[in-house]
């Protein structure tokens, strides 16, 4: 099938037809020069889509455990209708985010909080990674990359979070914006397609939907960012600060 | 004798060329049929979307590494750019009836596959229908 020698399509007629009836509706212009499509295209968030992940970003969260309500899985469950996760709790289930509750053994206090990847400045996840799958992105999100993960799990072992699942069973019916598949790892992607649309996560989202807000996500390194004066304000944790991983996710409160 | 025998020479020979020109057509005829009877043709469902994003002979060719280079840069460094995302593909060229374009052995890309005997992975992870109630994109050339 050389370039010259190209088979003609029966369709053509037809098809240049459609094309032709399609680019009509689509073109419709509503005022001189603007058509539906550019409008969509010029989106907020639409420039930062085309320039990637920024370098000086560090996107993050700071949980509020005090505001968390204990017995609430909002968060959960819109992490799992975004993502099409299917929300069972089996140990061969995928779970990106999940509730816990810590007590103070003396004094009997319960906390609640969401427990998810941390978004490591330092992943020890992509350090044990035999391919390179597991990776950092410029503005400090942890991901892993499908197209080269093998499944061998040593980021799920390495990984002190617990923060990574592994896809056991074939799956059908992924969404568009998040392609999941057997025999590779996954975890929390900070719902990286929405984030480079210039949204907010899913979780944050239902939180403060819920009435909770009990999540803050934004720019750690912009300090006039709402997450950066919280965390200058606020004596905020990472959970297991011990291991210096520098983590993204920080809570208040514990 | 000789003022006849040209003539009959003439229509012996045109009677032949006629016979090979016939024979020709036919076996002309008849190849594409003996090779549609061996394998399956490609069924080519027309795209929803106005013009695609390239020269058909470029896509049919080249549209392996166009969705390779974009998917390390979409997943790598959070280059969205819809121009050659799979995405885009998918909703341009999901059929009209299943909505799918690997769902079904005539579906764009599963039909073509099928033919060329290359299995796609794609669709193992990929969702291999445009999200519900997405407008296609209309890319401009």
């Amino acid at each position: 099938m050389s370039g010259n020698n190209e088979p003609v399509d029966p369709a053509g007629g037809r098809r240049g037809f459609l094309g032709v009836a399609a680019a009509a509706l689509a073109g419709v212009l509503l005022a001189p020069g603007v058509r539906l499509i550019e409008i969509a295209q010029a989106a907020p968030g639409a420039a930062s889509a085309t320039a990637g992940a920024r370098r000086g970003v560090r996107w993050g969260m700071l949980i509020d455990s005090g505001k968390c309500a204990s017995g609430c899985t909002d968060c959960v469950t819109a992490c799992n209708t975004e993502n099409g996760l299917s929300g069972g709790t089996l140990p061969t289930d995928s779970q990106w985010i999940r509730k816990i509750e810590i007590k103070e053994v003396r004094t009997g206090k319960t906390q609640s909080l969401p427990m998810m990847c941390q978004h490591c400045a330092e992943p020890p996840c992509v350090d044990v990674c035999p391919t390179g799958a597991s990776f950092k992105r410029a503005d400090g999100i942890v991901l892993v990359d499908r197209h080269s993960c093998i499944g061998c799990r040593y980021c799920v072992m390495a990984c002190p979070y617990q923060a990574r699942s592994f896809v056991h069973e074939p799956l059908a019916g992924q969404k568009p914006d998040v392609p999941r598949g057997k025999g590779t790892v996954e975890g929390c992607t900070l719902c990286v397609h929405k984030v480079d649309r210039g949204e907010q996560p899913a979780c944050v989202t239902a939180c403060s939907d819920a009435g909770h807000g009990a999540i803050v996500f934004g720019d750690l390194n912009d300090p006039q960012s709402e997450i950066s004066r919280r965390v200058a304000q606020y004596p905020s944790r990472q959970v297991r600060e011990d291991l210096n991983l520098d983590t993204g996710v920080r809570y208040l409160g514990i | 004798m000789p003022m006849r025998s040209p003539s009959r020479f003439a229509l012996a020979v045109g009677t032949l060329v006629a016979g090979l020109l016939v024979a020709g057509s036919l076996l002309a005829a008849d190849a594409p049929t003996r090779v549609a009877a061996r394998a399956a043709q490609p069924v080519i469902e027309p795209a929803r979307g106005g013009q695609c994003v390239q020269d058909p002979a470029f896509m049919r060719r080249n549209h392996m590494e166009l969705l390779r280079h974009d998917r390390d840069a979409t997943v790598r460094a959070g280059v969205r750019d819809t121009r050659y995302s799979l995405k885009a593909c998918i909703g341009c060229h999901a059929s009209k009836t299943n909505d799918s374009v690997n769902s079904a052995s005539t579906n764009f890309c599963q039909s073509c596959h099928a033919y060329a005997a290359v299995k796609i992975d794609c669709f193992e992870c990929h969702a291999s229908k445009p999200a519900p109630g997405a407008a296609h994109v209309v890319v401009k050339p």
